[in-house]
């Protein structure tokens, strides 16, 4: 891969405020000592297996291959994680390295809550302080997750900032890690944000794609023909994609939230809609005008609600290695309901964006072709806010 | 030789922030000349951006209200190439690097260039990330100004040797904003600086006091006022010439 000094191709580097320079530096020292550190390893192994749960399963999805009625269809199971999705196997990552570091305490953004839940788990697990940003429009999206995040002893602050959504959230974090760097470690919860984050997290998250690899080879005797994820700032996608890089034969998509359409404001389809610029300490593509200022984005799923993509997902694209799609709230509420009735599993609303691309491919490929969907959360936090998106009022 | 090194020849300078735009860019030029009338050295004149990261929540609306009254970065560059026609002291811009970036960075710089603008503070460019800029800066004349943070310590004499214009150090950890106290040992941190170049330095985040002013002018050669003055068109709008014009005597004053 083109990665040196942070970078993916032109994209990624370290476009941050002077004051956490040494403290990104001093990040990317310790996360070389402990990449290659054995005992390191060993206890992060050690926590995947007996706390978070894995390997999470390579489920074959019968009824739902028959009734899309074309290629096989995997899905990975990231939603039977321990906290309901991919979130927790960085989460325990950078928690483990910021605690050998000496940090005591983690900061970290949400959208969907997916991840704050997470870092408070985490937080709980190894006896660290945890607040978490979350837009006070998601923290009404997902109030359950709030909820969650407060039972495991985190601190929610709402921030009311901009858009009130993941971009604030995120803006909100970094602005708190400027003011408090000596104890404290900003849990970036995506593969974004300035270097060294954006392969930290990829790192963290590759464990998706090794097991991927390892269960098909298992099950199959050969690679799947696609590999399917939904892409907010792209953590599970990057996950799910890392160790078929190499195989050219496999095609890499990542499925991004439309909104409403790409024709109208209302959407969050970056690579789609957005172009090069410079935001939240990297290089990359965003949702933005023609002065630069950053687009008020939008989704149904807070989880996609973001104007950016992490720069090696950028760097991808260019090179052409992954295709990135964009997917309709409808068509995202559709696959939600749809995968819920013919396989029994209710996906998170951000994952349901990726089965609805395979919908949408599945039915046109032959029958020995395979494809694995990542299925990144489950979709319990969503159900009050699908409910209402059909016109039915419930709230948790 | 930089134009800014003008600002700080008559004793300790002192510069003000305004957003432009804020309320709309008619006040603006009235605050700029009356901050220039009751003794502003340097002026830093901020391009709103809608996602400011290193500011506070008092410059986050400052950006906020600019934003919402239309302006943008065009009509800053008109802007600016009028407000020259009298005011004579050194501006620089305050932005963010994708405003730049986004404008075209080439481009921009140009325009920088043509309108008289002599510096640009980008708060989310660090050090490694300079020659972004640095290259077309140097070839237009538009010093790109280099930030030191109380947390930069190894780093203070790198940026100190490449720095251009002036340096701008930061008081405090954390974003733009009044504090009522400046606990960081500046005195340490600029006798490094000035072990490794000649160029002026400023220090700037929190200062809001006569007191403060008064302190932070004896370290430095000069001091930046932003969250303050802000504070007071937002509390004044079109009506707050008056105040920030006295407020800028006071402080000017102070650090004499």
């Amino acid at each position: 891969m083109a990665e040196t000094n942070g970078r993916f191709g032109v994209h990624g580097g370290q476009y941050i405020p002077e004051t956490l320079m040494n403290a990104v530096i001093e990040l990317e020292k310790a996360y070389n000592h402990y990449k290659n550190d054995k005992a390191f390893n060993r206890e992060l192994s050690e926590l995947f297996k007996e706390y978070a749960n894995r390997p999470s399963g390579l489920y074959y999805a019968k009824k739902l291959t028959e009734a899309l009625g074309g290629a096989k269809i995997y899905l990975k199971r990231e939603d039977l994680n321990h906290t309901g999705s991919h979130k927790i196997n960085n989460v325990l990552g950078q928690a483990l390295l910021a605690k050998k570091m000496g940090k005591t305490r983690l900061i970290a953004e949400t959208g969907a809550g997916q991840h704050g839940v997470a870092a408070a788990t985490a937080a709980a697990l190894l006896n660290m302080e945890c607040v978490v940003f979350m837009g006070e429009e998601d923290t009404k999206r997902q109030a359950l997750n709030v909820y969650r995040m407060r039972l495991l002893g985190a601190k929610v602050i709402p921030v009311t900032t901009g858009t009130a959504t993941l971009k604030d959230a995120v803006s909100e974090a970094m602005r708190e890690w400027t003011s408090r760097i000596e104890d404290t470690h900003y849990c970036l919860g995506s593969v974004m944000g300035p270097h060294p984050f954006p392969t930290i997290v990829r790192d963290f998250q590759a464990v998706i794609s090794k097991e991927i690899k390892e269960q098909i080879l298992e099950k199959e005797n050969r690679l799947p023909d696609a590999v399917i994820a939904c892409v907010g700032g792209g953590s599970n996608a990057m996950g799910s994609f890392y160790h078929f890089i190499e195989n050219k034969d496999v095609r890499l998509i990542g499925c991004e939230a439309a909104g409403r359409g790409m024709d109208t404001f209302e959407t969050a389809a970056t690579i789609n809609t957005g172009r090069l610029g410079i935001f939240h300490g990297m290089k990359s593509y965003f949702c933005q005008d023609s002065y630069g200022q950053i687009a008020p984005v939008y989704s149904i799923s807070a989880g996609l609600d973001y104007p950016g993509i992490g720069p090696e997902h950028a760097y991808l694209h260019d090179t052409g290695r992954a295709e990135y799609v964009p997917v309709t709230d409808d068509e995202a509420v559709n696959a939600f309901e749809f995968l819920s009735k013919t396989e029994g599993i209710i996906p998170a609303i951000e994952s349901a964006h990726a089965i609805a691309h395979a919908m949408k491919i599945a039915p046109t490929m032959d029958k020995d072709k395979i494809i694995v969907i990542t299925v990144s959360g489950r979709g319990d936090k969503d159900c009050a806010a699908i409910a209402r998106y059909r016109g039915e009022d419930i709230y948790e | 030789m930089s134009n800014i090194k003008s600002a700080f020849e008559k004793g300790k300078a002192f510069i003000p922030f305004i957003t432009c735009g804020d309320p709309d860019l008619e006040t603006t030029g009235k605050l700029v000349r009356a901050a220039v009338e009751n003794g502003a050295d340097l002026i830093e004149l901020g391009i709103p951006f809608s996602d400011p990261t290193a500011e506070g929540p008092v410059i986050q609306s400052a950006n906020i209200r600019a934003l919402a009254g239309g302006v943008t970065t065009d009509k800053i560059f008109d802007f600016v190439k009028e407000l020259r026609k009298d005011v004579k002291i050194p501006l620089v811009f305050m932005t963010y690097a994708n405003v730049v970036f986004s404008y075209g960075a080439e481009k921009f710089i140009f325009a920088c260039k043509e309108i008289g603008i002599d510096g640009i503070i980008l708060p989310d460019l660090p050090f490694e990330e300079k020659e972004e800029f640095q290259p077309l800066c140097r070839q237009n004349g538009v010093d790109l100004i280099s930030l030191i943070a109380p947390t930069s310590k190894q780093r203070i004499a790198k940026i100190a040797k490449e720095a251009e214009g002036f340096l701008y150090i930061v008081s405090s950890l954390g974003v733009t904003g009044t504090r009522s106290e400046i606990t960081t040992d500046l005195s340490s941190i600029i006798k490094v600086v000035r072990e490794n170049t000649d160029i002026p330095c400023a220090i700037g985040f929190g200062i809001s006091t006569l007191e403060q002013a008064k302190k932070m002018a004896a370290m430095a050669d000069g001091v930046i006022v932003g969250s303050a003055i802000i504070k007071l068109i937002e509390k004044h709008g079109i009506d707050s010439i008056n105040a920030v014009g006295k407020y800028v005597k006071g402080m000017k004053e102070a650090m004499v």
